[in-house]
């Protein structure tokens, strides 16, 4: 096996696999209505190629659009308590998990790896909306605290990438305490002198916009995602009038200083090299083909049932 | 001449028929009540302590906001001494629902800072109800800050509904504000000790109450939402607040059990309204006996102490 089929290999196992979805084809914006090509969605990162709205994307295809060849390798993160208060409203709060779990294929909210982005090695982490609301208990904590540690320990820059509704209810104040004990987090990579880099995306509210989605060295946002403490609703009801058009979204807030910038999809990734690279004091990215990887490199990468193979 | 909460109705009728016969018997001298007024009396003082025994949660949220319940200006007014106001964030404005300056407690310079939701219609709407908008946070950190540059311990007096969901709010950077408040309150290098004096409302008061010590009265609550807010989302029905009060687990009790807060001050018997001077001293005691307990701690210690405190909440549960 030569190092091109390894380097490409991720991005041609996730073509296969959108193939193996044929019902699924076609998606309409959700902005402007256009069908559009599954696969031409995808690989414009779910952002409508026709309006240009940022749609959700799952933390597994982020992360693969964004590490060099699509490789990256997941941090452990140690699992909470499934059910601390015994949470039961209409649905018992397990069955809620097993649920979500199912439909996303996630243990929880949040995926932490490390990899190399323009062969700057980063530990990144991004939330997941479509798994309880992208909301953050223990396990969010948990793999945020994790990511911080193992950035720190590796000393490299830490990107997260937030999206969730706020706390999860069903873990009650034990969420809430997710709030200080993920800002500890963060102040242990402010004390490491590394990076902390924030891509608040679509949506991200509550408690968790209230602590380390807030506190990052660099506040970058998506194209209009909505960035609030308090949700629309509950601010026009209190203060009984209607709120401007692109209240609380990523533009708004920019305009209120409250973000550094606003920047697409497709281009976060360069972008993001860019700044980390800066940050780090380090010479600009070398662009142009990759060298071939070492042998070690080669036998790193290879899956475990391709071993079997052999 | 009480505020009654709806569960004590019954308790209100009695109440008013000891009033009621005492006010008869005021009028004409030959009719003698007070052997049944007395009786009532009993009865009354039975069934206070009857339904204060074990109260729901949802009751105790209910006492927790009763409108005459002991406020932060009140334990301020009776605990401190040399009570000096400081206002503003020099930034845009002074938030009246946050009070916060220097002062001394039982003779030591401290910083004391908490949430005000006023006692009456002016003063409550002065005070926005006790919700704090962005300066408020950005007062509280920078009353943080110059106790931690002089050394001074920061006292907190946690008693919010939640950070005011408002237009200019969030326009000024609402989650900002709370975010950088809570981060100020892991890095001080003095003691922070908190109780909660009432409600503790999600983010607006995890902002103030990331202490080293928490104490909670009695019947107050801390919660990541209202039970309220809670029912309305889980159950799509704000009226199953007693459903979700208890299963969000918000009381003192619970919170202890759960290691996020550290003491509970037993309130007097009714709640903290019934007999405001008792729970006060009760709270000034508290205080006294948390900062005494950090007072030889290194500024490093203190700060490693509460930072560990958090790291811990990663896997806590009640037990089975
Ligand atoms: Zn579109």
């Amino acid at each position: 096996m030569n190092w091109i089929t390894n380097y490409v290999r991720p991005r041609i196992n996730s073509i296969f696999s959108r193939r193996e979805t044929p019902d699924n084809l076609w998606t309409k914006c959700t902005e402007c209505g256009t069908m559009l090509f599954h696969r031409e969605l995808s690989d414009n990162l779910n952002v409508c190629t026709d309006c240009g709205h940022h749609m959700a994307i799952t933390p597994r295809a982020r992360m693969e659009a964004l590490f060099d060849g699509g490789i990256f390798t997941e941090v452990e993160t140690p699992e909470a308590i499934a059910d601390p208060l015994q949470f039961k409203d209409q649905k018992k709060y397990p069955e809620r998990v097993k649920i979500a779990q199912k439909k996303t294929g996630e243990k929880d909210a949040m995926l932490v790896v490390e990899g190399d982005i323009g062969r700057t090695s980063i530990v990144a982490a991004a939330q997941d909306f479509s798994f309880m609301g992208g909301s953050m208990g223990m396990n969010v904590g948990n793999a945020i605290v994790a990511g911080a540690q193992r950035a720190v320990e590796l000393k490299r820059p830490f990107v997260l990438f937030s999206a969730a509704g706020g706390a999860r209810m069903q873990e009650g104040i034990l969420a809430l305490m997710q709030m200080p004990r993920t800002t500890v987090a963060v102040q242990m990579l402010r004390e490491a002198g590394l990076p902390y880099i924030v891509v608040l995306t679509h949506p991200t509210t509550g408690g968790v916009t209230a602590s380390y989605a807030m506190l990052g060295d660099i506040q970058i946002a998506e194209p209009n995602a909505l960035i609030a403490f308090a949700g629309t609703r509950v601010i026009e009801q209190t203060i009984g009038e209607k709120l401007p058009e692109g209240f609380q979204r990523a533009e708004y807030l920019l305009d209120h200083g409250m973000l550094d910038r606003v920047t697409k999809r497709t281009e976060m990734r360069a972008e993001l090299i860019t700044i980390v690279r800066m940050l780090l004091g380090l010479p600009p990215e070398v662009m142009g083909d990759l060298p071939a990887p070492t042998e070690a490199e080669t036998e790193k990468v290879e899956t475990p049932d391709e071993t079997a193979k052999k | 001449m009480n505020n009654y909460l709806d569960f004590e109705r019954p308790l209100a009728e009695i109440e008013g028929k000891a009033e009621e016969l005492r006010a008869l018997a005021r009028r004409s001298e030959e009719m003698d009540v007070e052997d049944e007024a007395s009786a009532l009396d009993k009865k009354a003082a039975e069934m206070l302590v009857d339904l204060y025994k074990e109260l729901t949660p949802w009751r105790k949220c209910q006492v927790a906001r009763h409108p005459e319940r002991p406020h932060c200006q009140d334990y301020i007014n009776a605990l401190f001494t040399d009570y000096t106001p400081l206002a503003g964030d020099r930034n845009f404005a002074d938030d009246h629902a946050v009070m916060g300056g220097l002062a001394r407690f039982n003779g030591r310079p401290v910083m004391v800072i908490g949430h005000e939701k006023g006692n009456d219609t002016k003063s409550r709407i002065e005070r926005n109800f006790g919700m704090a908008r962005p300066e408020g946070y950005r007062k509280a950190t920078r009353l943080m800050e110059m106790a931690d540059k002089f050394g001074l311990p920061v006292v907190t007096l946690v008693d919010t509904p939640g950070a005011y969901p408002g237009k200019g709010a969030e326009e000024r950077g609402q989650s900002e504000a709370i975010a950088r408040a809570t981060e100020k309150c892991l890095q001080i290098g003095v003691p922070l000790v908190s109780v909660i004096i009432g409600e503790g409302g999600s983010g607006g008061a995890v902002a103030f109450a990331t202490a080293n010590s928490v104490a909670m009265l009695e019947h107050s609550i801390y919660s990541v939402i209202s039970p309220e807010g809670c029912a309305s989302i889980l159950w799509k029905d704000a009226e199953k607040m007693r459903e979700a009060a208890i299963a969000l687990r918000l009381t003192a009790q619970d919170l202890t059990e759960l290691g996020v807060a550290d003491r509970i001050v037993n309130e007097p018997l009714g709640g903290a309204h019934r007999d405001r001077e008792t729970a006060i001293t009760a709270v000034g005691k508290e205080i006294e006996a948390m900062l005494v307990a950090l007072e030889n701690l290194s500024p490093k210690a203190l700060i490693t102490d509460r930072r560990q405190k958090y790291l811990d909440l990663g896997n806590k549960g009640l037990a089975a």
